[in-house]
């Protein structure tokens, strides 16, 4: 009875927690589907009478939301694409390779993926506008390509110095050569870990706030962060247009969660072997 | 470890042939490294070593940078915005590594250890994710939610208090200095906690039950158990948090752009934003590049000595 009692306090508490924290995502769904009268009379946790979708469909139209996500797909997943490249020919060399001055090389990669950007963002906005690449998509692209895949080299170099050697062997003896072994043997076997990669590069890239906010100056390169985050404070903002555009920001952020939960959960145990 | 296995490694390869092969096909691997470390120089190194440069002189953005040596940095030090900047640092470094962390022990040991093992690890797995949802938001996006919930003219946190009758507590909580930079704490908690909580559970999935039971054998309660074997397992998570949440501390510019942009007065400026201000707002690149440069050796200063403690504890632990 006493244990039972004791595990209906902690279930209590637990749940009660997490309410606290999933409050504002509920307050924020409550309010966007609600019409800007029926808040002023009835406040924020008043239940709406009937759905309104207005608001979402103003704020929709207003800032080009399709646009928004498409730029921000674009990007996202050219950088997962691409930074996973790089991050597997990184590693082929450090991991599998054994370059020469490969531990000085795993500490660059470590570093430069945590440096802060704003340690460099002034000289590539400089550079960006001398090569004409400022405001436009690319050049944010090519940034946390660079950005990304040091991390992914830092990461997958550790699994590829793990990789079995018997494999390569076998691939060697039946005359593939280094480029045939790479793409034939070593990405099909390490799938997982880089399916990880570009998971985490395509939702790292699209909640990127500072870079693409100085880069994409004009509104239809914007991201969809960028275009919210900038949105904040205008005169137009009033409370349910506000729920409204964090209920558009939230949305695609909880459906790759859902998408990706597994790949996810799998890859953050990855980072607490490293 | 690693250098261990390549000491007994390179035995075995003995052969003379197989020795040369290896060392020729060393040389083979390098060009694959040529677009990484082009890309790397081009978007990371350059631009840091210019940024350094660049904190060594006056410029506006155009025309010439003046060479002023250490000026910039002697500004630094006397510059009241630069130490509150810090000061609120520390304060989000509370809120975002410290406090998390804490909490994140608690909750993950509950949840695996007792929710998991008691109710039913499909119960305890739905409350990690719900604890995590806020993780997956684009720091933007929190920025919005928050900056309407807190909104002093039309914020729900106000309309709610007053709706109960406890007029009296509702604030300006963002715009007012006594409480911004509380509330920016209050909701950094609310963003981060989920990390610890997934990583901290995963790692308990490493602990041996057998170690446990021995433990409650010889007598030891739920929290010497805790205390004496989850918490010294689960080192190496605790670790990586650590190092990562400060860092992201240090780094935090979305949530401050979106939320209170640094104000009001420099109540919650934090050296992103300050930076941010010097090169895009004032002009002042030169300055902002002496910012830049500053949190840059903090930040590396501070990975390096993590990474130290993180291998000797392990060095440690092998023996």
């Amino acid at each position: 009875m006493n244990a039972r009692l004791s595990r209906s306090a902690v279930l209590a508490v637990l749940t009660l927690l997490v309410i606290v924290v999933l409050s504002p995502f509920a307050l924020v769904a409550l309010n966007a589907v609600k019409s800007p009268a029926e808040y002023a009379s009835g406040g924020p946790l008043s239940l709406p009478d009937s759905l309104y979708f207005k608001g979402l469909a103003d704020f929709w139209i207003r800032v080009d939301f399709g646009e928004k996500l498409f730029n921000s797909f674009l990007i996202s997943a050219s950088v997962a694409v691409l930074a996973v490249i790089v991050s597997i020919l990184n590693a082929y060399a450090l991991g599998i390779g054994r370059v020469r001055g490969r531990g000085a090389f795993l500490v660059f990669f470590l570093l430069a993926n945590l440096l802060p950007q704003e340690a460099l963002v002034y000289p590539l906005y400089y550079l960006s506008k001398e090569v004409g690449l400022y405001n436009t998509q690319l050049a944010v692209i090519i940034i946390f390509t660079a950005i990304q895949s040091a991390f992914g080299t830092y990461l997958l170099s550790s699994v590829y110095t793990a990789f079995p050697r018997e494999m390569l062997e076998a691939a060697a003896i039946d005359g593939a050569g280094k480029w045939r072994t790479l793409w034939r043997v070593v990405v099909p076997i390490s799938w997982p870990s880089l399916s990880v990669l570009f998971t985490f590069f395509f939702i790292w890239t699209w909640n990127e706030f500072f870079l693409p906010l100085i880069f994409l100056i004009s509104n239809d390169k914007q991201t969809v962060p960028v275009a919210l985050g900038v949105l904040q404070g205008d005169r137009m903002m009033d409370a349910t247009t506000t729920s409204a555009s964090a209920l558009l920001g939230i949305v695609p952020a909880i459906i790759f969660f859902l998408i990706f939960q597994r790949t996810l959960t799998r890859g953050v145990m990855a980072g607490a072997i490293k | 470890m690693t250098t261990s296995t390549e000491v007994k490694r390179r035995p075995l390869a003995g052969a003379a042939p197989a020795r040369a092969r290896r060392r020729r096909s060393g040389g083979g691997y390098a060009v694959f490294l040529i677009p990484g470390v082009l890309l790397s120089l081009v978007v990371i190194v350059v631009p840091l070593l210019m940024n350094v440069g660049i904190s060594f002189t006056r410029w506006q953005g155009v025309g010439t940078p003046e060479w002023i040596g250490l000026d910039n940095y002697t500004r630094l030090l006397g510059d009241e915005n630069f130490w509150a900047s810090f000061r609120n640092i520390i304060f989000l470094i509370v809120a975002m590594a410290v406090v998390p962390t804490l909490l994140g022990l608690v909750l993950a040991a509950v949840l695996f250890d007792y929710v998991g093992k008691q109710i039913g690890p499909r119960t305890a797995s739905v409350l990690r994710s719900g604890f995590y949802l806020p993780q997956v938001l684009p720091v933007a996006v929190t920025g919005i939610v928050w900056g309407w919930i807190l909104n002093p003219s039309f914020g729900a946190l106000n309309a709610i208090l007053t709706n109960v009758g406890l007029d009296a507590l509702a604030k300006n909580w963002l715009g007012d200095p006594a409480y911004a930079l509380y509330s920016v704490m209050v909701i950094m908690v609310w963003f981060q906690i989920g990390y610890p909580v997934v990583m901290f559970m995963s790692g308990l999935q490493r602990v041996d039950p057998e170690l446990y039971e021995a433990a409650a054998i010889d007598g030891a309660g739920w929290w010497q158990r805790f205390r004496r074997i989850a918490i010294h397992l689960i080192k190496p998570e605790i670790y990586v948090v650590l190092v990562t949440t400060t860092i992201a501390a240090l780094k935090i510019f979305g949530q401050i752009f979106v939320l209170t942009r640094g104000g009001p007065g420099n109540a919650t400026l934090v050296p992103s934003y300050f930076a941010y201000q010097n090169f895009f707002e004032k002009a002042q690149v030169g300055y902002g590049s002496a910012i830049a440069t500053v949190l840059t050796v903090i930040i590396v200063v501070l990975a390096v000595v993590f990474l130290r403690i993180q291998a000797r504890s392990e060095r440690r632990d092998l023996l």
